[in-house]
């Protein structure tokens, strides 16, 4: 039969090609092994391994081209003894997407139990907890119409295949149905914006309770590091200018206000559990993003504009250990906007601890105040810099915090 | 020269203002510099897929930095040299992969290979026009793209590298060098690139425009007009109103960058030293680029709204459900498009009030989105599905559409935003609801209108193949990412070596890039069959699919002017398939309704008394025969 010769002579041409294909790839990689002797690479390996495996594909292909004709024979030969068409493609892609549709809810099933499990823990914040349940919510409503819709469009797509003697029911329109499925996702949706508006209106509009005042912290990122500023006893962040900046003062920060004289660097964050605590944003270079997954908080940092992150932390790292069952668990400071080649290793760890602990630690940070900078604002210089300036008493602290937070509304 | 014996054979009256089509085509007016619509789009069509085979070779390249962070690759380093130097990406270039990846995706992908292919290929033949308004202007809008293109990708042969600011390039870190390598030459090409991507895109526009509002045939009014029309009709107008705004923000980074302005830049220290500039705020940029970033997104989707709608109809052999629903969807989807773009920046720290605005108008948006998904299953129910190529793309292209729809309700939520922003989320949600939803949109047109490109069919057997793969290794690729995004894994992160809590995600990662892997050598099945088609595929016939659409009554052999006569006239609306009465399963636009008699139902004389007169008449007649036979 023409049809073999067919075959025969189309498939001795591919493997002709492949066969060529093979002698001429070869015969670059030997010449490219020969170059490479005099490298300290030898690339010879790593072009037969590459070779190997376009060849692999190249037998694929082969092997879908012989399917292929097979088909086709099968097909004609059914034509020739005058039966139906051959296979009956309609049927064999509903059927396809049938079994699409189970291995498929099964997929979903499993990617839900097994790395729905791998997902953050719930949230160690106060602001946190309703961002989860908005977060369960959502999930619930968006699964079940995910589900739903996808049974529909898999399920329409095997039962109305194509079939022979069958005719398609003319159904243009039908108005009471659209507006059923107009108003019901907006009603959906109506509730699912009023409790986000909520929601986000509750986290960044807070209303300042004088006698619970936050802990003020400021970040300022840039080029591939986040600088931590504790307000010192004075409870205050002090003022700082980008021009002030230089090798000594990284965050050009200007000790002519007396608010900077007590302020402290820290290596870690470090937060007291249950007391709200604002971040102040800044960034010194590009934009960046303060992200702390496990509070749920996240804002940018960006240059020229300072921004502000009040929440209350909830669970501290010890609880969250037990609670995860992960001795190694660890709050953390990521970065989530691309900022440049080591945007991927942009990090700070985060403790937060007992307000005793962190009294005990907060204590001992040095300030960002040395003899240098004493030195360049013209500042009396200290005997010991290593001295830090004791802790002074709460209430005192109380008085210059409001008249200073009064400067700084200013 | 058929044209012109064709011309001879079926010689109408009303042919002559058509003196154009006498002329001796050479290669170079018919090939290279042609205002032939049909083969404008071919151009965009071909330039597309080179395109997005680079693109989709770029993203390869970043996942096997992603799933083998510390294996070597020593091939890498023979085509990328120093950019992979022993055999591992760089981290700066592995930035630069992800930008261009997103840039040419996004924009000559599924902007001008989508938009620019079918909107060329359609509009004058199914409008009923002999080419558009402007075939000039129409070719000049594909040498400006062809152009942009190369400068694109000619940012890889420079010593900086191509731009690496993310596919939004953000300032600072896009307009100070020092930042970042790639914001040295590379971002000045890709901001040119950008400046002629948007005029070739507007001039585009404005003729798709204007020809479907000046050039429709006899008959054709607005309503009658098929959804893809209408779908390219929107999006014409909305890349018209909003791309003027990214050159707009284009041209101010271009200053800022060259001219020592300061729009985006202002207390900036790189390092200890302090940059001049003050003022200025990177926040407008996000802005204006989201001022058309946004519609963007739509301009992306729509055509393949459209074009799905239309395939769906077509395949189901039933008219599309809801048409006037559909196309007032289109037009919510249009008007809202430009006022959601506040929700790519809750977390910048513009006003929250700002964010709660937004959040309203971001979930309003989902309600016309959710009135077309169940239209499109309400068309396939009981129907008579034909499982073409083109079809199984459409139905992928729905499912798409919701999965990934689906979590833009997540992320829409500012609430929610706030933990998911800038995560794997995101990357999961917008490749499938414009990524993947968008490419099979534009697979499924072009397995569809093959046949009116080539005037050859593709073979149907590597379509399946191609669709099966394609379709199970994207929802392999990007399902789980969305796992990754909610445990806080941020993107484009360079490995996930440095936190202890992203190690778990690492087998996952080796499993997409796998999964991309095969969905990348299953395009080699669309490639054969693309190509081989053209010369070899199996002749088509005029109308292969049985379709109502006016392209299908041109001839197969493609003239310029597309008719040989009389353009025809439309009697009736696109999606008269299967209609009770009618001998066949679909009565094409060209058909009136006085050689449709039995088929005619009361509510297609849209309240012409005349015609109701005629129709009652010749029911009343033929009655009494009916029943005798």
């Amino acid at each position: 039969m023409s049809l073999k010769k067919l075959i025969s002579t189309k498939t001795m041409a591919a493997l002709a090609v492949i066969l060529t294909a093979f002698a001429s790839t070869s015969a670059f990689a030997q010449e490219a092994a020969a170059v490479a002797t005099a490298k300290p690479v030898d690339m010879g390996p790593i072009y037969k391994s590459t070779l190997f495996y376009v060849l692999l594909f190249l037998l694929l292909c082969l092997f879908i081209a012989i399917v292929g004709k097979a088909m086709k024979v099968y097909e004609l030969t059914r034509e020739s003894e005058g039966k139906s068409e051959g296979i009956n493609w309609d049927l064999v892609n509903g059927i396809i997407f049938i079994v699409f549709l189970l291995v498929g809810l099964y997929g979903v099933y499993w990617e839900y139990t097994v790395h729905g499990n791998m997902i953050l823990p719930d949230a160690a914040s106060e602001h946190g907890k309703k961002i989860d349940e908005m977060f369960n919510i959502t999930l619930i409503i968006t699964t079940i119409v995910f589900i739903a819709t996808h049974i529909v469009l898999f399920g329409f797509a095997y039962l109305y295949r194509h079939q022979k003697d069958k005719k398609a029911y003319y159904y243009p329109h039908n108005n009471v149905l659209e507006r059923i499925w107009t108003v019901i996702p907006a009603f959906v949706l109506t509730i699912l914006v009023l409790m986000g508006f909520i929601t986000w209106r509750s986290i960044f509009y807070k209303i300042e309770d004088p006698n619970h005042k936050p802990l003020s912290i400021e970040v300022t990122s840039s080029q591939f590091q986040w600088d931590v500023r504790y307000p010192g006893a004075d409870g205050i962040v002090g003022l700082k200018n980008y021009k002030l900046i230089t090798a000594i003062n990284a965050l050009g920060i200007d000790f002519n206000d007396k608010h900077n004289l007590d302020d402290q660097v820290a290596d870690e964050i470090v937060l007291p559990v249950n007391k709200p605590v604002r971040f102040i944003l800044t960034s010194k270079d590009v934009i960046h993003s303060f992200y702390l997954p496990h509070f749920r908080v996240q804002l940018n940092t960006v240059p020229g504009m300072t921004s502000y992150f009040e929440f209350t932390p909830t669970i501290t790292t010890d609880e969250m250990k037990a609670k995860t069952n992960d001795p190694n668990f660890k709050y953390l400071l990521l970065c989530a906007k691309i900022c440049g080649t080591n945007h991927f290793n942009m990090q700070k760890p985060v403790r937060v601890v007992s307000q005793k602990e962190y009294d005990e630690w907060v204590v001992k940070q040095a300030t960002y105040l040395t003899n240098d900078l004493r030195k360049t604002f013209k500042l009396p210089l200290l005997a010991d810099p290593a001295a830090k300036p004791a802790a002074a008493d709460t209430t005192a602290k109380d008085t210059t915090a409001k008249t200073n937070q009064l400067a700084l509304k200013k | 020269m058929s044209t012109i014996s064709l011309q001879d054979t079926h010689h109408h009256d009303n042919h002559d203002d058509h003196g154009h089509e006498h002329h001796q085509d050479t290669f170079l007016t018919k090939y290279v510099f042609s205002q032939d619509h049909k083969m404008i789009a071919k151009q965009f069509l071909i330039t597309g897929i080179i395109m997005a085979v680079i693109a989709m070779g770029l993203s390869i390249l970043f996942r096997l930095q992603l799933a083998w962070p510390d294996k070597s690759f020593p091939i890498l380093e023979t085509f990328l040299g120093k950019w992979a130097a022993g055999g591992r990406i760089r981290p700066d270039f592995y930035l630069a992969l992800v930008t261009i990846h997103g840039t040419i995706m996004v924009f000559f992908v599924l902007t001008a290979g989508l938009s620019g292919t079918f909107s060329n290929l359609l509009i004058p033949l199914q409008v009923g026009a002999r080419d558009m308004a402007s075939p000039f202007l129409n070719m000049l809008s594909y040498w400006f793209f062809f152009t942009a293109c190369v400068i694109m990708m000619g940012s890889f042969f420079i010593q900086t590298g191509p731009a690496s600011a993310g596919w939004t390039v953000y300032p600072p870190l896009s307009a100070v060098p020092k930042a970042i390598p790639g914001s040295g030459l590379g971002m000045t090409m890709w901001l040119i690139s950008m400046v002629l991507f948007v005029a070739s895109s507007l001039m585009g526009g404005i003729n798709y425009v204007s020809t479907i509002l000046n050039m429709r045939t006899k008959g054709m009014d607005l309503w009658k007009m098929p959804l893809t029309i209408w779908a390219f009709f929107l999006t014409a107008v909305l890349g018209i109103l909003s791309f003027p705004v990214l050159v707009a923000g284009v041209v101010l980074l271009v200053f800022d960058r060259s001219f020592g302005t300061s729009f985006y830049l202002s207390d900036i220290v790189i390092g200890t030293q302090i940059l001049p500039n003050e003022g200025g705020s990177p926040i407008l940029w996000q802005h204006l680029f989201w001022f058309l970033g946004h519609p963007e997104v739509y301009i992306v989707i729509m055509p393949a709204m459209g074009i799905s709608s239309e395939i769906i109809s077509v395949n189901s052999r039933k008219p599309i459900f809801g048409y006037h629903a559909m196309i007032y969807s289109l037009i919510g989807i249009t008007i809202l498009s430009f006022i959601v773009w506040g929700h790519h920046m809750f977390v910048t720290g513009m006003n929250p009030l700002l964010g709660g605005v937004f959040m309203i108008t971001t979930l309003i948006i989902a309600v016309p989105s959710a009135v077309k998904t169940f239209n499109w299953l309400a068309t396939l129910w009981r129907g008579n599905i034909r499982f073409t190529p083109g079809m199984l793309f459409a139905i992928g292209m729905v499912s798409f559409f919701i999965s990934g729809g689906l979590t833009g309700i997540w992320l829409g939520n500012a609430a929610l935003d706030i933990n998911l922003h800038d995560t794997y989320f995101v990357v999961a949600h917008f490749h499938l609801v414009m990524g993947s939803a968008a490419i099979f949109g534009m697979l499924a047109g072009v397995y569809h209108w093959f046949p009116r490109m080539f005037g050859r069919l593709m073979d149907k057997k590597l379509g399946y193949l191609h669709f099966w793969i394609t379709f199970t290794c994207a929802y392999l690729v990007f399902f789980p990412l969305h796992f990754l995004g909610l445990d806080g894994v941020p993107r484009r992160y360079y490995a996930f070596t440095e936190f202890e809590f992203m190690q778990k995600w690492l087998t996952v990662n080796v499993l997409v890039t796998w999964s991309a892997i095969i969905a990348g050598l299953a395009q080699v099945a669309f490639l054969f069959n693309f190509f081989y088609s053209i010369f070899k595929g199996k002749k088509s016939t005029q109308n292969p699919w049985g379709a109502n659409t006016l392209e299908w009554t041109a001839p197969v052999e493609r003239l310029h002017g597309n008719w040989p006569g009389e353009i025809p006239t439309v009697y009736r609306w696109p999606y008269d398939y299967s209609k009770p009465g009618a001998e066949e399963d679909f009565i094409p636009q060209t058909i009136p309704f006085s050689q449709t008699m039995s088929s005619n139902l009361p509510h297609d004389f849209e309240g012409n008394t005349e015609a109701e007169k005629i129709q009652a008449d010749w029911e009343f007649n033929n009655k009494p025969a009916k029943d005798t036979e």
